[in-house]
């Protein structure tokens, strides 16, 4: 689990290590907490229901939090959420700290309240989350299938904060992951500033939806 | 598209312990005790009703679209869908839809979405959040914007293509058309009849919904 302010155009790069690592992220207007990542207004914005290069990231008050500039990977999860101890213990069995040392399994709900809280945030902050590196399709039906394979060794994705927003993320399994084993890939986490979206930048000339978006979250600091 | 399914209901309007109409553009907030049965009735047909729903002892333990969409392994909310809470506790149970489909994707409407998504002037319409916002102020007992979290929207068709693509569809609503769930613990319902005039979710037309409270 990791947290950490993105400035205004720094970006961060995740690199999924081994392959079938899933970064579960949540987003907020560091300036305005209470302006946070909208994944439906994201969704339907965009007309979409994966996220990819070209993509942002919507909060509630209709600013970009962040922009999807690059992506090696060509999905990622925007609708199954995150584990929790009962699913966690469901599928992988009892587990705790005294039997297990610092091996004892991990939920990403709880993962969340603990970096959420070095904020001074709490449940009702924790919204809806997107899950870089993993894929869910619907079917015709609305059956939601996890895809395996995804993400390989080496697969990125850069996210290029439009404003500066707080990052909560953590690495433990996506919650419709099969396996049976815990086994929660790593992945390194690399900040650099970059410059600021150029007029033709593909994140803001994607839809007209998203020229309006960047209008609004630039009228923010003029 | 998919088979709907309908299933019907057995309670008479009659023997209802709660029944009103909300006009569109207006909010309701309402405890449902648990064991109680609510309807939505879609009055006129292809109106969408965005609905959140907390645990009326927590606020904070509220409706997870994630997980009950998750849990359930579908999309599309119906008959037998167990609305799941943010703590995975079951909310309601869906008992009867003459609809077939509902959504959760999609959320609510804002002032601020709709300037995203149709025009910058577009700042003025009404919409869901803000009447999800002084619906809750109204209501007091601490509620606010940090309460607004991921809605249902009955009625509404917001289908997912398997190439991950998402579109506002035409209604599978019509006149008549209602959903109805059972509480299975106490539980606050928000609701806001949707004002949008952006988009076919309410066919460019939004219209009153009955709401009925059986014990």
């Amino acid at each position: 689990m990791w947290s950490r302010v993105l400035n205004r155009h720094q970006t961060l790069r995740l690199t999924d290590l081994e392959g079938g690592a899933n970064v579960g992220a949540l987003f907020y207007n560091r300036d305005q907490l209470l302006d946070r990542l909208n994944l439906p207004d994201s969704l339907k914005a965009q007309h979409t229901a994966k996220l990819t290069a070209g993509h942002v990231l919507y909060s509630d008050m209709g600013h970009v939090l962040c922009s999807v500039a690059a992506d090696s990977c060509g999905w990622h999860d925007p609708l199954a959420g995150h584990s929790t101890a009962a699913l966690v213990q469901r599928k992988y069995g009892t587990s705790s700290f005294q039997e297990q040392r610092n091996e004892f399994h991990r939920n990403a709900r709880d993962q969340f309240l603990i970096e959420l809280g070095k904020w001074g945030l709490g449940k009702a902050d924790l919204v809806a989350n997107v899950n870089f590196f993993s894929k869910v399709t619907v079917d015709q039906d609305g059956a939601m299938h996890f895809e395996r394979d995804n993400s390989v060794a080496g697969s990125y994705v850069d996210l290029r904060a439009e404003m500066n927003v707080l990052v909560i993320l953590n690495a433990c399994q996506h919650p419709m992951d099969p396996q049976s084993e815990y086994n929660p890939k790593p992945i390194t986490l690399t900040v650099w500033n970059s410059d600021p979206p150029t007029v033709d930048d593909v994140c803001r000339n994607s839809c007209p939806e998203n020229r309006r978006g960047f209008i609004l979250t630039e009228s923010l600091f003029r | 598209m998919s088979t709907l399914i309908y299933t019907e209901s057995r309670l008479r309007p009659e023997h209802a312990v709660y029944d009103c109409t909300v006009p569109s553009g207006e909010g309701w907030m309402h405890e449902i005790k648990s064991g109680q049965t609510l309807r939505i009735v879609d009055l006129e047909g292809n109106q969408a009703v965005d609905t959140l729903f907390y645990s009326a002892g927590d606020r904070s333990d509220r409706y997870s679209a994630q997980d009950t969409i998750r849990e359930q392994g579908s999309i599309y909310l119906t008959t037998g869908t167990k609305l799941i809470s943010s703590e995975g506790n079951v909310l309601l149970t869906i008992v009867a839809d003459t609809c077939g489909r509902h959504d959760t994707l999609g959320g609510a409407c804002a002032a601020e979405s709709n300037q995203v998504r149709y025009a910058i002037e577009k700042k003025h319409m009404h919409n869901c959040r803000n009447t999800f916002l002084l619906t809750v102020a109204k209501w007091g007992n601490g509620y606010t914007k940090r309460d607004l979290t991921h809605n249902i929207n009955f009625f509404m068709n917001v289908p997912v293509t398997p190439d991950g693509g998402l579109t506002f569809a035409d209604g599978v609503s019509d006149r008549g058309r209602y959903v109805e769930m059972k509480a299975e613990m106490d539980v606050i319902c928000l609701i806001s009849n949707c004002p949008q005039l952006n988009n076919p979710c309410n066919a460019y037309n939004p219209t009153p919904v009955r709401l009925l409270i059986w014990d």
